[in-house]
């Protein structure tokens, strides 16, 4: 069933390329029957056989030589969904846990600055016994620490609050991508500056033309905190935070400020914009519950997902899974709008405060349907119904929504957005 | 390259001579990296305000004053009455919360006057951020609250005056109850 089976068998293997290019053909229309008209629509079925006679058979001709940077495959076109603060990842056409680079959502707030990391400094002062400036030559310096890590914004599904909203996943789940990171732990770097016994709250700012700025306990970001440099192997892109940015495992992603360049610590929260009139949940009391750090568990089954469509038989139901609070312990998968419940498969490696994989193989007899997923954590924390959340939250707190998520399949197989 | 095969052969070092890098800041463990940096360069970008005020530089600043300037620097993006939008409601929703329709501003939300000043002057105006002098930053406060209806046309806002502005909803904030959903 892997559709790169044929791709990766050699030449000197049974399988001939002219094999293996039928099976990739055969792959791109499952891939087209399945997705339909969502956004990876850019291949149609039309388009293929015209293309593959136009050019001439490659075992024909040479091929073109070596490349300094690679480019994705002409015709793989999936891509970010763009509003003017933010952008989407395709999870729907993605696999495994890792999103590539140029994939991962943005969500920045007044747009990606461009900065030349030579003159990039950041500098830690405030309650420290030595204010000092790093380049990013120090940082690289330093002990380094590499952890692939779910970064999610803690508006991610927050449209879902009001109801069904999002038509895809990349609308619904968008706001949510995992990365390989390495950097320095913000702990290593502090210790370089001597952190003062009273101090207990750490001020992380960013240099983009929002200077976004948050407060964070220090007792938690001294646990697992990094400033990081290199996403998937190579240097930050730009949206993410190029040159430095934070990531703090599990955390809402606004926390793990972008283009940072100062560290400042203090004995009190500084009660910023950002931690007061924004990533605040407000409750249907008028209370607004304030520093909700941590992604609790949450799940969304990816493929079949909203706008695509799906044939009778066999389908293998994938989705993703992930924990602020730490690994992902189960994901039970129900096709019967949530009477009954079946546990998944977990690609390993199940990593803490990482996507997870889970994948449960499925007959779809053609009935209508709805297809959900749960996710239970290692500390024993299950995913709430969107009923027993939405009973707890009311519908008006926006970040943090972390429901059952339902998608809906009709007799003609087209997968649609629903509440339960 | 010879930036990053001296990192690397540094690195070796390091990793023999500490075979676990600590993360605890109680420990004593310093690699003599980074630059001392002098009251200048940090106060250059030493920008944010806290509750108590520190952080608030010299200068003032009238309700009238800020008229003028919010009509001139920021009406065309929130309103001419900081109502009408496009971009984020600035005035009224007192009330609202607990409502059907909760409007969020700074007079039924914010719960602190002092991140006022804070995000003004770091990032609006939205095209020309950390634009804005000190005695124009403490005028459109002046008027943002007056037009809430927090201060008195009169008021003159200052490093003394402006934490002493006691926010409608100040009391309005609970810390983290989570995980708070029963399990069904
Ligand atoms: C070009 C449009 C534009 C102009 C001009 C502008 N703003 Fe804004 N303002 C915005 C946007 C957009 C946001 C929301 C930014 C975000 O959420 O990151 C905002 C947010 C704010 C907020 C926070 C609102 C809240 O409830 O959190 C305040 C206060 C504010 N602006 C004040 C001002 C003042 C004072 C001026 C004039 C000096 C000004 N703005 C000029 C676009 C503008």
């Amino acid at each position: 069933m892997n559709p790169f089976d044929g791709e990766m068998r050699t030449s000197s293997e049974e399988g001939t390329e002219q094999e293996a290019r039928i099976d990739r053909r055969t792959w791109l229309t499952e891939v087209v029957s399945l997705v339909g008209v969502t956004a990876a629509g850019l291949i149609t079925p039309a388009l293929l056989p015209a293309e593959e006679g136009a050019s001439p058979a490659p075992t024909h001709v040479p091929g073109r030589g070596p490349s300094p940077y690679g480019l994705r495959a002409e015709g793989e076109t999936v891509q970010r969904l763009t509003t003017a603060t933010h952008s989407l990842t395709p999870h729907q056409s993605l696999h495994g846990i890792i999103t590539p680079s140029a994939l991962h959502f943005e969500r920045h707030h007044n747009g990606v600055p461009s900065i030349n990391p030579d003159r990039h400094r950041l500098m830690m002062h405030g309650l420290v016994d030595r204010p000092l400036t790093f380049a990013m030559n120090d940082l690289v310096r330093f002990p380094s620490v590499t952890r692939t890590l779910f970064i999610e914004c803690s508006g991610n599904s927050g449209h879902e609050w009001k109801g069904p909203t999002g038509k895809t996943v990349q609308e619904t789940h968008g706001l949510m991508s995992t990365s390989e990171w390495t950097g320095v732990p913000l702990a290593t770097v502090l210790a370089e500056s001597g952190v003062k016994p009273d101090a207990s709250w750490v001020l992380a700012e960013g240099s983009d033309a929002a200077a976004m700025t948050r407060s964070l306990p220090l007792t938690e970001v001294l646990k697992d905190a990094l400033l990081c440099y290199a996403q998937n192997g190579e240097a930050l892109r730009p949206e993410q935070g190029y040159p430095l940015r934070l990531v703090i495992p599990g955390w809402e992603g606004n926390t793990c400020i972008k283009w940072i360049r100062r560290i400042k610590l203090g004995t009190a929260p500084f009660m910023t914009r950002e931690e007061t009139s924004r990533y605040t949940d407000l409750m249907p009391d008028g209370k607004s519950r304030q520093f909700t750090f941590v992604m609790e568990a949450k799940s969304v089954i990816t493929s079949p997902s909203g706008g695509q469509r799906i044939e009778p038989g066999f389908v293998e139901i994938r989705g993703l899974a992930w924990s602020g609070l730490g690994s992902v312990r189960a994901v039970d998968v129900s096709a019967d709008g949530g009477r009954t419940w079946h546990p998944t498969q977990l690609q390993a490696p199940v990593l803490p405060r990482c996507h997870t994989r889970f994948r449960f193989g499925w007959h779809w007899n053609g009935d209508e349907t709805i297809i959900q997923s749960r996710c239970t954590d290692e500390t024993g924390y299950v995913q709430p119904t969107r009923t027993a959340l939405v009973a707890s939250r009311g519908t008006h707190s926006f970040y943090h929504y972390n429901a059952i998520h339902s998608w809906k399949i009709d007799r003609q197989g087209n997968v649609t957005n629903v509440s339960v | 390259m010879c930036r990053s095969s001296r990192a690397t052969s540094i690195i070796l070092v390091l990793g023999l001579l500490m075979v676990s890098p600590s993360i605890s800041v109680a420990e004593e463990s310093r690699y003599g990296l980074g630059l001392l940096v002098g009251e200048a360069a940090i106060k250059a970008w030493d920008i944010d305000v806290n509750p108590t005020g520190i952080g608030l530089p010299p200068g003032r600043g009238t309700v009238q004053q800020g008229a003028i300037i919010y009509e001139n620097k920021c009406a065309a993006c929130h309103g001419p009455t900081g109502i009408e939008g496009p971009k984020d409601r600035l005035v009224g929703g007192q009330g609202s919360l607990t409502t059907a329709q909760p409007i969020k501003t700074i007079g039924s939300y914010w719960p602190y006057a002092t991140t006022l000043y804070d995000y003004i002057f770091r990032a609006m105006p939205f095209t020309a951020p950390q634009s804005l002098t000190s005695d124009e930053v403490y005028a459109l406060v002046a008027w943002l609250l007056h037009q809430n209806g927090i201060i008195p046309k009169d008021a003159v806002m200052d490093a003394r005056t402006l934490p002493a502005v006691t926010m409608p909803n100040r009391g309005g904030f609970v810390s983290d109850p989570r995980p708070d959903v029963p399990i069904h």
